[in-house]
């Protein structure tokens, strides 16, 4: 069930499109990590975004934010070389996405809050409007469930930094429709991402397989085999992991780890997802990763 | 606004990359080259510079070679703060 990825056509050189012109002009809702980031690389391809969150200081600090990941995809030489960054609008209810061309979900990883998510902003859209939801474990039939036409909601699970990995995994649900395939597709190929498309199971394939195996990672830091800096160093040394599992789930963000890998074990039975100590006292001790400015590694909290 | 001392500039871009890395580095050694630093370590280098020398990175300033080495930062950080000065601000 995978698909060849499309070479993407460059489709915004334009220097400034307006906002209204482009064929896209999607809602982001939830502006935590991965909200921002889908956000940021919308809008350094050209892609104007309504993000959306209920938690106003959060919601305050999204411009900040985006424009920091902004930079760092310029820096890194990850954005379209002509063209200029989208409009950006922030709101703390759903009231403005009637008229989008999509909506990326990317509230908390808990099943009722993305239903609930879901159930509103599929009343509001126009029917036949893609509602995509990044969530990285929860099978999107379930989700699909509660929207009022299951054959608008698809997956994507966008890695973070979303700018700097350039596949996206890609979900079809048992109800999702072919429209609604073809549009995930034609937005991401606006996104310049490469496309896998994969069947609808817990955790998917990535988080399916890397979850546990950084839950190993912890487990093995907590019996005192290794430090995480020795854990990292042979996953990147012998292995070829770009980053270590552990920096990873610093990326990641403990808190949404611990969310998924109890999705996952839930829904699987499998041991190795029931989340370690390790993790669970972390997340007790906002130890949640790069956004806390402290994981498994310390960050500058100026610079995080 | 003449007469920045470069030397200065160096030895604070040299402290901030030991103390974030653990790591003594040469003022010419590319970070982030193989078995160096992490490229979103670059975004790092790009705030603390700002910071600490009140200059502003942006625009085409913003790409990974100005921050390869201490002595390519240094360089830019004196430009922006030339240039700043000559316009009086």
């Amino acid at each position: 069930m995978t698909q060849t990825p499309h070479t993407a056509p460059r489709p915004h050189i334009t220097p400034h499109p307006h906002p209204a012109a482009g064929p896209h002009r999607i809602a982001v809702l939830g502006a935590g990590v991965m909200g921002v980031g889908i956000t940021a690389l919308a809008l350094g391809h050209g892609i104007p975004v309504l993000l959306v969150d209920i938690d106003k200081e959060r919601l305050g600090r999204a411009r900040d934010d985006i424009d920091r990941e902004l930079r760092t995809a310029q820096l890194l030489g990850r954005l379209p070389a002509a063209g200029g960054t989208a409009a950006l609008e922030l709101a703390t209810d759903t009231g403005g996405v009637d008229d989008v061309t999509a909506v990326v979900e990317a509230v908390t990883e808990v099943t009722e809050v993305k239903a609930g998510v879901l159930a509103d902003v599929s009343a509001r859209v126009r029917p036949g409007t893609p509602l995509i939801s990044n969530t990285s474990s929860i099978p999107i039939d379930e989700l699909a469930g509660h929207a009022e036409r299951p054959e608008d909601v698809a997956g994507t699970h966008f890695m973070n930094p979303p700018y700097l990995i350039p596949t996206v995994e890609v979900v079809r649900g048992a109800r999702t429709g072919e429209g609604t395939m073809a549009a995930v597709s034609t937005l991401l190929t606006a996104l310049a991402r490469d496309q896998v498309v994969v069947r609808d199971a817990p955790g998917f394939v990535t988080s399916r397989v890397l979850h546990p195996m950084i839950n190993d990672a912890a487990r093995v830091v907590q019996e005192g085999t290794a430090t995480p800096e020795a854990v990292d160093a042979l996953m990147e040394g012998c292995l070829g992991h770009p980053t270590g599992p552990l920096r990873t789930a610093d990326l990641i963000g403990i808190d949404n780890l611990v969310d998924s890998l109890r999705v996952l074990h839930r829904r699987t039975g499998d041991e190795s997802c029931r989340p370690c100590d390790l993790l669970l006292d972390k997340v007790r001790q906002g130890e949640l990763g790069r956004k806390s400015g402290r994981g498994f590694y310390a960050y500058q909290e100026e610079n995080r | 606004m003449n007469g920045f001392d470069a030397g200065a500039t160096e030895k604070e871009i040299l402290r901030f990359l030991e103390a974030r890395t653990k790591r003594t580095w040469g003022t010419g050694t590319d970070l982030f080259a193989s078995g160096g630093l992490s490229s979103l370590f670059a975004m790092e280098l790009v705030v603390h510079l700002e910071k600490s020398f009140g200059v502003s990175v942006r625009g085409a300033d913003l790409r990974l070679d100005n921050f390869r080495t201490v002595a390519s930062m240094t360089g830019l950080v004196e430009r922006l703060r030339a240039a700043a000065g000559g316009t009086g601000e």
